[in-house]
């Protein structure tokens, strides 16, 4: 397997008597979208800002690129796209302008009227920074990322306060940066996103690393519970389904009926009992456990706590 | 690195005159003040001069036009002061940093947009005291406007170090009043220096102000920049030791 894009190794970072980073291992290869994910204040910012060398760690190793942070910074800042959380622009910066600024200062840029196309900004070039909206702001600073063609892009919270559709319009924005053969590392809370987007995550909690994988493997290890939900007017169905081997739960109010198991043969069991047994049904869903429910049985609590 | 700096110091530049009265209040506040001034002490001096005492009139826009050269500087330096504030608090400085910009080059940037402004100014003022004092403007301009520059470049130094560590702009304009309004206070403009116990005389002689005032009355009498080698080594030197300690002490955030 190739090295890794960026490897950490047991980083620590405190500030005072605060640790916001205890001990996070991770590595991320070329790529993948992997997601730091976990509630405020977890570390997230902090994990990434020492990896983009903006922190110096008080402990612990970081490459990225085969590079230093903090020693190679001048090269390594060439070859990294970085968004900040609640970043800023000046308030009466045009669009183009700080696209212009931002090209001035990298050695190999990308075309900018083509990165604007691409982010949807094209009619908003002569408008200046205050009069953009959140998540024109957010296309901005993304466009400001890859300006420079960077190997490695960096996204922090990139979609937190945005409304719904916006929110999609980013994810479709990160899909494409994959795409392009980038590396993606970003931090998010919202668990869906991660889902969506990352072929790995890591579980931050306290500023340690309590779990990492595809959100797939995740979910199969921490909550390989299965729910099937359904309608039926059929009276008595308890006695009926009650040979489903993988069958742990059940509950009913007469109409709907909730079943639960375990593992990916629980489904298909329930649709051949159902099928055997000849039950009518009117309504039939699956619901399926998601890495919202891997964090909360992990930590014990929601992510918004 | 040239380039970043350039495009960003025009930019910045831009940035100011889109501000609603940034070029006027930067511009025009200083003339005001000093057609003003120049009004009142020339009335005085007419009514003097009437009275027959007659060496006034010659020295009426000689202090003026010094006052006001240090209030475009000490102007600059506020807004200085001020925009590193923002860009601080605003989180724009940070943005910044993770580009290949250096603090050196962000602070030039904003110290060129500042100098070209205190060169608008002073443009505009020696215009305003042509049509004024039409017989008393017999100074050297260009050497006037370069010990100007210079003296400003001394100051927004200060103002660097200052603007480098200030936290929020809320302690910004304090910081910068305390500082600023005092350092004028000393200059020797306004009460002659040996007048001072000789603590306060220590104290004046390590301020870019004091300095700069007496570079620029040098000039404005005729005993040239050569008899004022002292001041100008002095202006130099708080210049590079202030922007060194400045880049060193930068805050981003």
């Amino acid at each position: 397997m190739a090295p890794p894009v960026i490897s950490v190794r047991q980083l620590r970072k405190q500030y005072g008597t605060t640790i916001a980073v205890a001990d996070v291992s991770l590595e991320v290869f070329e790529g993948e979208i992997f997601g730091l994910i976990g509630p405020n204040g977890a570390g997230k910012t902090t994990t990434m800002e020492c990896v983009e060398g903006l922190r110096t760690p008080d402990g612990g190793s970081i490459t990225v690129l085969g590079l230093d942070p903090h020693r190679d910074a001048t090269a390594l800042r060439q070859r990294i796209g970085v968004q900040h959380q609640d970043a800023h622009l000046q308030k009466r910066i045009k669009v183009w302008e700080a696209l212009d600024l931002w090209a001035t200062l990298y050695e190999r840029t990308v075309d900018g009227v083509d990165l604007l196309a691409r982010l949807g900004l094209s009619d908003k070039r002569d408008a200046k920074f205050m009069t953009l909206s959140g998540g024109q702001k957010q296309r901005l600073f993304v466009a400001l990322a890859l300006i420079h063609d960077p190997d490695v892009v960096f996204l922090d919270e990139l979609t937190t306060g945005l409304d719904p559709q916006a929110r999609r319009a980013i994810w479709e924005l990160i899909l494409g940066i994959r795409a392009r053969g980038k590396t993606v590392f970003l931090t998010t809370h919202l668990m869906e996103e991660a889902e969506r987007l990352c072929d790995r995550v890591a579980i931050i909690e306290h500023g340690t690393v309590i779990e990492m994988g595809t959100p797939r493997q995740l979910v199969a290890r921490h909550c390989p519970e299965r729910r099937v939900v359904f309608s039926s007017d059929d009276h008595n169905l308890a006695t009926r389904l009650i040979d489903i081997p993988t069958l742990r739960l059940t509950s009913s109010d007469g109409v709907t009926h909730m079943l639960s198991g375990e593992g990916d043969a629980f489904v298909t069991d329930v649709i051949q009992a159902i099928a055997r047994h000849d039950i009518r049904v009117r309504d039939f869903r699956t619901e399926l456990p998601t890495l919202e429910d891997v964090f909360l049985k992990l930590t014990g609590h929601g992510i918004r706590d | 690195m040239l380039k970043g700096f350039w495009k960003l110091t025009w930019v910045e530049l831009k940035i100011f005159v889109r501000e609603p009265l940034g070029l006027a209040g930067t511009l025009a506040a200083p003339l005001l003040l000093f057609v003003l001034f120049s009004r009142l002490m020339k009335g005085d001096a007419d009514a003097a001069s009437a009275t027959a005492t007659s060496t006034t009139n010659a020295a009426a826009p000689f202090n003026v036009a010094i006052l006001a050269a240090l209030l475009i500087a000490i102007n600059a330096v506020m807004s200085l002061i001020a925009i590193m504030a923002i860009y601080r608090e605003g989180g724009i400085l940070k943005r910044l940093r993770a580009t290949p910009l250096s603090p050196l080059t962000i602070l030039s940037a904003h110290v060129v947009v500042k100098l070209v402004l205190t060169v608008l100014s002073l443009m505009l003022l020696i215009g305003a005291g042509k049509r004024l004092f039409p017989g008393a403007m017999t100074v050297p301009f260009v050497s006037f406007a370069a010990a100007v520059l210079l003296g400003s470049l001394s100051i927004l130094s200060l103002g660097f170090l200052i603007a480098s560590m200030v936290p929020t702009s809320r302690f910004a304009q304090p910081i910068g009043a305390v500082v600023l309004y005092p350092m004028v206070a000393l200059s020797g403009l306004f009460f002659p220096l040996r007048d001072l116990p000789t603590w306060l005389q220590v104290v004046a002689s390590a301020l870019p102000t004091t300095h700069a005032v007496a570079l620029l009355q040098g000039v404005w009498d005729g005993s040239g920049w050569q008899a004022h080698a002292s001041d100008v080594v002095a202006l130099a030197l708080i210049f590079a030791v202030c922007s060194a300690l400045a880049t060193r002490w930068f805050r981003w955030e």
